[in-house]
């Protein structure tokens, strides 16, 4: 088994804390994990991505030729990287502010309105959890309670409330995948 | 018709600043074009633009400009000087640029009295590598690299650079501004002003150092920025000129002609 | 044992730090400020920590010689430019058999250059970089694990032979995350005799590398020069990855040989024998290494993220026993297994 993955959008969507947390949960289950963030003055120009990739063995290159999957969380992630992801892959996008579509017809698209979403579970920051609770659901890459685990060991025992918007969120996520 | 009042300065390429909202290096910039424009010099003019947040300079001032490695501005702008007299050179510099990796040879070229003119802005950080301490950072300031604060007996005093040079019989003009509030920019740009005229003149060197907010790196709204430039900084960093032999130096150089 | 993810430049200080380097002393640079932030909250922490953010990259240098030579175990970190104005204080480290740890998280160069991934310095790093007849150990890590390995490692070479060691990163694995698994450090071997400690009621000793006559001096560079040849003979590292059946071989390290596994991986799902050398000391290269699987394969591509410069050492390896190729994307372009996977289909192809 091996996946690849990125994660792009603005800067402050918590982007990098996607990739990073998956990173974290793939680790803890075991397997071989690679997390290269995007860095510098890329991340001024007000673009963040990272590519997360899972294995169950060595991972070879961190580069991904073709990823597996494509999270995009804003539309010029969309332009940037809908034409890198490999034929049968699936892109997840924040349809609550991406009106475009990939034209390609050889990928699975999810569009998931994870912004409305988190305005409905109380908070806009946690659109990216949202957005997790339905990757996961989808891709299966770590069992969510895994992943939950990672999440909370990630954020710090900083507020028990947050924790539970976190949860929430993610359950969210999770559920408007299931069907 | 409608008289024009604002317009962008000539010596400003039509580009947009990469700089963050609130910062001071776009204020400087446009300080630093108009007073171009207005002392009719963008074509003989030559910039040399740091290693710092600044240093894509050269896309926006219209003059031509050498990009110089970390620190080394002053040597560079001296090596033009020389081989140019008779063009206007100025070295901008940030306060890691001039007072820590530079320092010597910012402190040589004043010691010299290199006929340049350098414009220093002092934000109390590195602002290009992500908010690390700065020599003019102060005492108990919060950095990346100061996570308890910068410490006297660890890290030294916050540096000041016209205090120091003002030692030097070298320089001849030292002024110490700010750019937080609509009448301190004027003030800057008077400052600014008069050291390219000092330059023109055959004076000898001139040194302008803007205390200039980062909100990004002080983790402040761009008002709470301008504030602590009045409250905290410009305490340690007091503003005025604190020299100016440009009359002395002028009488001798008149009466030889 | 606990893994961590960590990033590369983290993975260094704490690799440093739990190997007992108490003394750190770097300017800020991109993309290795991690490493030096993270010594700046570390050091503060650990017994006899010293940190200091230094007026320059001359300066620090020239910080870690002096603590290198008070007995401490030291290390500096920066990126390219940096580097470059290091080379005075390596020179005078090697001179000066002292030894320390030297971080080059490349970036793309020459000048200033850009942030983005390179390998742009490996002839400074393996030729000495400063003035003088001396050799820094290089290593080149590609893993993040190797990054915890061998920066331990590093430290306990530098001070086996008294000798500056340099770990030769970029870009990318300063800032890219892996689980690592820190190893247990050996205990510190390096004799009090070396160390400047004030002479007491002894006899006084000095550290120089001023030897005005010339057959001296003349001694002293074979003295190193010897010293160079058993680190040649003792620590020359390298990895051979499916090379067992390969008709084609591409060498490339660090970033690169990570990219070079990913195009391995594709040639050999299209039924294309292709394997990878990876030197993982740069100095000492592993010439003989090269030269002795060139007896089972004749056909090699180097790949590197520079125009070509640990090709040399590659030819002066395999030229006359082997037909070599070369790709390279140099000014910190990174290009993805694809591409090298092609490039090496059409290399594969020729040799038939
Ligand atoms: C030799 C060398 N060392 C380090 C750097 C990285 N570097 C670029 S700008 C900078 C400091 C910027 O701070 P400052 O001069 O205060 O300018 P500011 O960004 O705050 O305007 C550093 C350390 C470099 N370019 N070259
Ligand atoms: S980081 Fe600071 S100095 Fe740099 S552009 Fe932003 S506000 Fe200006
Ligand atoms: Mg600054």
């Amino acid at each position: 088994m091996m996946t690849k993955t990125i994660f792009s959008g603005f800067g402050g969507q918590g982007v990098l804390m996607m990739g990073y947390s998956l990173a974290h949960g793939a680790m803890n289950k075991g397997y071989h994990v690679t997390y290269l963030p995007s860095y510098g003055v890329e991340v001024r120009g007000g673009t963040a991505n990272c590519t997360v990739a899972v294995a169950d063995e060595e991972i070879t290159s961190p580069v991904s030729s073709e990823p597996d999957n494509l999270v995009v969380m804003n539309s010029p992630s969309l332009t940037t990287f809908q034409n890198k992801v490999t034929h049968g892959g699936i892109i997840f996008l924040n349809s609550s502010i991406i009106d475009a579509r990939p034209s390609r017809q050889d990928i699975k698209v999810y569009a998931v309105p994870c912004g409305d979403m988190a305005q409905e579970v109380g908070n806009i920051r946690v659109a990216n959890i949202i957005m997790m609770g339905a990757f996961i659901k989808k891709t299966g890459v770590v069992p969510a309670d895994i992943y939950l685990k990672s999440l909370e060991t990630i954020m710090g025992s900083r507020k028990k409330s947050a924790a539970e918007v976190n949860r929430k969120a993610f359950a969210a996520g999770y559920d408007f995948a299931k069907d | 018709m409608a008289k024009k009042l604002f317009s962008r300065p000539k010596s400003l390429k039509e580009a947009g600043f990469h700089y963050c909202p609130g910062c001071g290096h776009s204020i400087t910039h446009r300080l630093v074009a108009e007073v171009i424009d207005e002392l009719g010099i963008r074509g003989i003019t030559i910039g040399v633009p740091p290693a710092g947040c600044a240093v894509l300079a050269y896309n926006y001032f219209d003059v031509d400009m050498l990009e110089a490695q970390h620190g080394r501005g002053p040597a560079t702008a001296t090596g033009i000087k020389r081989a140019l007299p008779d063009r206007i050179v100025f070295s901008y510099q940030g306060d890691g640029d001039l007072a820590a990796i530079g320092i010597a040879e910012s402190f040589h070229a004043a010691n010299r009295g290199e006929n340049i003119t350098v414009i220093f802005i002092n934000n109390a950080v590195y602002g290009m590598t992500g908010g690390q301490m700065a020599p003019t950072t102060m005492l108990d300031q919060k950095t990346t690299t100061t996570p308890a604060g910068r410490n006297k007996t660890l890290d030294g005093y916050p540096v000041k650079v016209c205090e120091t040079f003002s030692q030097l019989k070298g320089p001849t003009y030292l002024e110490r501004v700010t750019v937080n509030s609509p009448a301190s920019v004027n003030k800057a740009k008077k400052a600014i002003k008069k050291a390219f005229q000092c330059q023109m003149d055959g004076l000898g060197f001139s040194l302008v150092e803007i205390l200039s907010p980062c909100p990004t790196n002080w983790k402040m709204t761009s008002v709470a920025a301008c504030k602590w430039i009045d409250e905290v900084m410009s305490k340690e960093f007091p503003l005025g000129v604190f020299k100016d032999n440009m009359a002395a130096v002028k009488k001798p150089a008149e009466a030889a002609s | 044992m606990t893994k961590v993810l960590m990033s590369g430049n983290n993975i260094i200080g704490e690799a440093a730090i739990r190997a007992g380097c108490r003394f750190y002393a770097g300017y800020p640079i991109t993309p290795q400020n991690e490493l030096t932030e993270y010594m700046a909250e570390h050091m503060r922490t650990v017994e006899g920590g010293v940190f200091i953010q230094s007026e320059s990259e001359i300066a620090a240098i020239h910080m870690i010689v002096g603590a290198s030579s008070a007995g401490a175990r030291v290390m500096t970190s920066s990126s390219s430019p940096g580097i470059s104005l290091k080379q005075e204080g390596i020179s005078s480290m090697a001179a000066n058999e002292l030894p320390g740890v030297i971080v080059n998280i490349m970036r793309g160069s020459p000048g200033l250059g850009n942030i983005r991934p390179s390998q742009g310095d490996y002839f400074q790093a393996t030729r000495g970089g400063g003035h003088g007849d001396y050799r820094t150990i290089v290593f080149a890590p590609a893993t993040c694990q190797e990054l915890a390995d061998l920066t331990m490692n590093a430290f306990d070479l530098a001070d086996i032979y008294r000798t500056p060691v340099m770990i030769l990163a970029d870009g990318m694995m300063g800032q890219m995350m892996e689980p690592v698994v820190f190893k247990k450090p050996k205990p510190r071997q390096y004799s009090e005799k070396f160390m400047l400690r004030g002479a007491g009621q002894g006899k006084s000793k000095f550290i120089r590398s001023l030897i005005l006559d010339a057959i001296d001096m003349e001694e002293h560079n074979w003295k190193l020069a010897r010293k160079y040849q058993i680190i040649t003979e003792k620590e020359t590292l390298h990895e051979e990855y499916k090379t067992e059946d390969a008709e084609l071989v591409i060498v490339a390290y660090g970033t690169a040989a990570r990219i070079a596994k990913g195009a391995i991986k594709r040639l050999r799902e299209n039924g294309m024998k292709v394997g990878l050398f990876r030197p993982i000391t740069l100095w000492p290269f592993p010439e003989l290494k090269l030269r002795t699987l060139s007896k089972k394969v004749k056909n090699y591509l180097v790949f590197e993220l520079s125009t070509g410069q640990m090709l040399d050492d590659v030819r002066l390896a395999l030229q006359g026993y082997a037909d070599i190729g070369f790709h390279g994307r140099p000014g910190g372009v990174v290009p993805t297994p694809a591409e090298l996977a092609n490039v090496a289909a059409r290399h594969y192809e020729k040799a038939d």
